[in-house]
């Protein structure tokens, strides 16, 4: 492998793994604030992407103003799922609340198959097409988008979560609800937030990536186990293990496929991270019990 | 005699639906709906054995349409290409999904919750993007056709009239298997998991054991079911077996009842009464319905459709008694 393949997969890497990174990033968020995992997350990526699509095309909105409606629609429907769908069963068990989500998440892509569009779409680039050289390698300007927005929604949710009132809250909720509801904060609202945020940080995955991969109202589950493994590798401890988890398994990912070994060809990308998410589940088994058990 | 009876009502009700439904086709029913009855029938199977794994033992699947899809394959491939003998196909199918779910059962069952159910959606999706890409053996997406009918002797099954009653005789066979389990040891056993595991771990119960053999026994119904599927349309794509159908699955058990052997009949029947005949006209809305009964089914009735009807019936029925017992 030359130097310029080298950086040529390495940048792939990091621009897929920024999008797992925000999916990764609202899984930990929800988990850590209601201990729900939330099977619909991945939905919400598909969203953004048809969603910035549908206006741009459909409706003939402007770039950003299609961009910024499509994050409020996916934030305001995070909260509907929330408080239709999972507010209502009080104290459900996991597995009911497991079923809720992907309840709702068939819902989401039913709906969206059925309201935005069937096919597979790609939005117009943010910046052109031509690509650009560095140090060898060619890249799509919406790959630098993708790995931007992501970096810059990770700082803008640290400094949330560290300098606001509510962002504390949302630490405090996730640390302990019953301490942190004995102080006026309701851990109802904190879940309500948490969905919100989420469902938006994977609107905002959807309409990056949407210019660069084409996205059908099929693609969320996915994107959004994907996410998922981002957040495992992180073990759903930290926002910021999260991210490094999702460009951690977009760089593996790459050069897996990179390597071309034996019968893995590109065809079997998907499947790699599917690996990667039994691997870890398995290894992290011990621990993950004793959370469960602890939560 | 009464008593005994009564204590076998389940047995005979099973043998009446069952008898009932074998009969159906020799009226009216004939033609219009066998090929409709008989995915009702391959569905009931495959939801009996997730009944038994989510509603008894508290597990979750998120994808059992693998194990549906390696009965479909393995059946499909030995029997086609290697011209083994359709049943003898259909046995080895079972033997190796069945050991399958054993050897990966040991190392899931450590997972709990939502890791489990990450997991097996996980183990779903790597089947069924081996089902598409191992093109040479599976005809990849666009599936394979002429895959041979099973027969006996002379007989051989190759119209709707035909496999229907072959199929539900082997829906007979296995919802009496699985009444049997629900009633022993064995079924106390699972439910007892369900309740609390350090609960019953500490009364003796092996806890990962009576796990791994439950995800077993649902993979080789799973697997029967689609070696049936497969010699029935003589045809198999990956298609019915992607996480859609894992999610379709489950819809049909959470109708039925989680924790009913029964309720899968009517689970599976309401769901594909629903996708086959009534939501077909609308397009594609069968999604977005499956959905809203998953979220409105667990929120209100978390034990099931079926099972919340039987209840209802239950409470009128005493009532109805108590009134009349006070003239």
């Amino acid at each position: 492998m030359s130097s310029a393949q080298f950086v040529q997969y390495l940048i792939a890497g990091i621009t897929s793994g920024s999008v797992y990174a925000l999916v990764g990033l609202g899984f930990t968020i929800i988990y850590a604030v209601s201990k729900i995992i939330n099977f619909a997350q991945g939905e919400f990526v598909m969203l953004g992407g048809l969603l910035s699509f549908t206006l741009i095309h459909s409706a003939g909105l402007p770039l950003i103003p299609a961009l910024i409606l499509s994050v409020i629609v996916a934030a305001a429907i995070g909260a509907a799922m929330y408080l239709l769908a999972i507010r209502p069963a009080k104290k459900a068990s996991v597995v009911s609340l497991i079923i809720i989500t992907i309840g709702a998440a068939t819902f989401i892509r039913g709906m969206a198959g059925q309201e935005l569009t069937k096919a597979f779409v790609r939005s117009p680039s943010f910046s052109g097409e031509q690509s650009i050289s560095f140090l060898g390698a060619h890249i799509d300007p919406q790959a630098l988008w993708i790995i931007g927005a992501m970096v810059l929604v990770t700082i803008i949710v640290h400094l949330f979560l560290t300098y606001t009132m509510v962002g504390k809250a949302l630490k405090a909720c996730a640390i302990n609800p019953v301490a942190s509801s004995l102080v006026g904060i309701n851990p109802k609202t904190m879940a309500l937030i948490a969905f919100v945020l989420a469902s938006a940080l994977g609107g905002i995955g959807g309409i990056v990536l949407a210019p660069l991969t084409p996205m059908s109202y099929q693609s969320g589950v996915m994107l959004g186990l994907k996410g998922f493994v981002a957040a495992a590798i992180g073990g759903f401890a930290s926002p910021i293990a999260a991210v490094f988890g999702g460009l951690l398994l977009g760089i593996v990912e790459n050069f897996a496929v990179a390597a071309n070994w034996g019968p893995f060809t590109s065809s079997y990308k998907d499947a790699i991270a599917l690996v990667v998410l039994l691997l870890i589940l398995l290894v992290r088994s011990g621990k993950l019990a004793e959370e469960e058990r602890a939560g | 005699m009464l008593a005994s009876l009564k204590r076998n009502w389940s047995y005979l009700a099973i043998t009446g639906v069952i008898a009932f439904f074998m009969l159906i086709p020799f009226d009216w029913f004939l033609g219009q709906y066998t090929t409709l009855m008989i995915f009702i029938g391959i569905y009931t199977i495959v939801t009996v054995g997730l009944c038994l794994l989510m509603g008894y033992t508290g597990q979750v699947s998120l994808g059992q349409a693998a194990f549906f899809g390696m009965g479909a394959y393995i059946s499909a491939i030995l029997s086609k290409t290697y011209g083994v003998n359709p049943w003898l196909a259909m046995l080895i199918a079972a033997i190796m999904t069945g050991a399958f779910a054993y050897i990966i059962g040991y190392p899931i069952f450590r997972l709990k919750g939502n890791y489990l159910a990450m997991a097996t959606l996980g183990l779903g999706l790597i089947m069924w993007i081996l089902f598409t890409e191992l093109s040479q053996f599976t005809g990849g997406p666009d599936g394979m056709s002429g895959i041979p009918s099973l027969s006996i002797g002379g007989f051989v099954f190759d119209s709707s009239f035909r496999c229907y009653f072959l199929v539900w005789l082997f829906c007979l066979v296995v919802l009496l298997i699985s009444q049997n389990i629900v009633r022993s040891r064995t079924g106390r056993a699972l439910r007892a998991i369900h309740g609390s595991e350090a609960a019953s771990e500490s009364i003796g119960i092996n806890v990962n054991q009576f796990k791994v053999k439950i995800l077993t026994l649902s993979a080789v119904y799973a697997s029967l079911a689609g070696s049936l599927f497969v010699h029935y349309l003589r045809f198999v794509s990956p298609q019915p077996f992607d996480f859609l159908a894992s999610v379709k699955l489950v819809v049909m058990a959470v109708i039925g009842g989680l924790a009913s052997v029964w309720g899968a009949i009517f689970g599976a029947g309401a769901t594909r009464v629903l996708s086959d005949e009534l939501l077909l006209r609308f397009g594609q809305w069968d999604i977005v319905v499956y959905g809203l009964i998953l979220v409105l089914v667990m929120i209100f009735m978390p034990e099931g459709l079926f099972v919340k009807l039987k209840e209802l019936y239950e409470r009128f029925r005493f009532r109805y008694r108590r009134r009349e017992a006070q003239p």
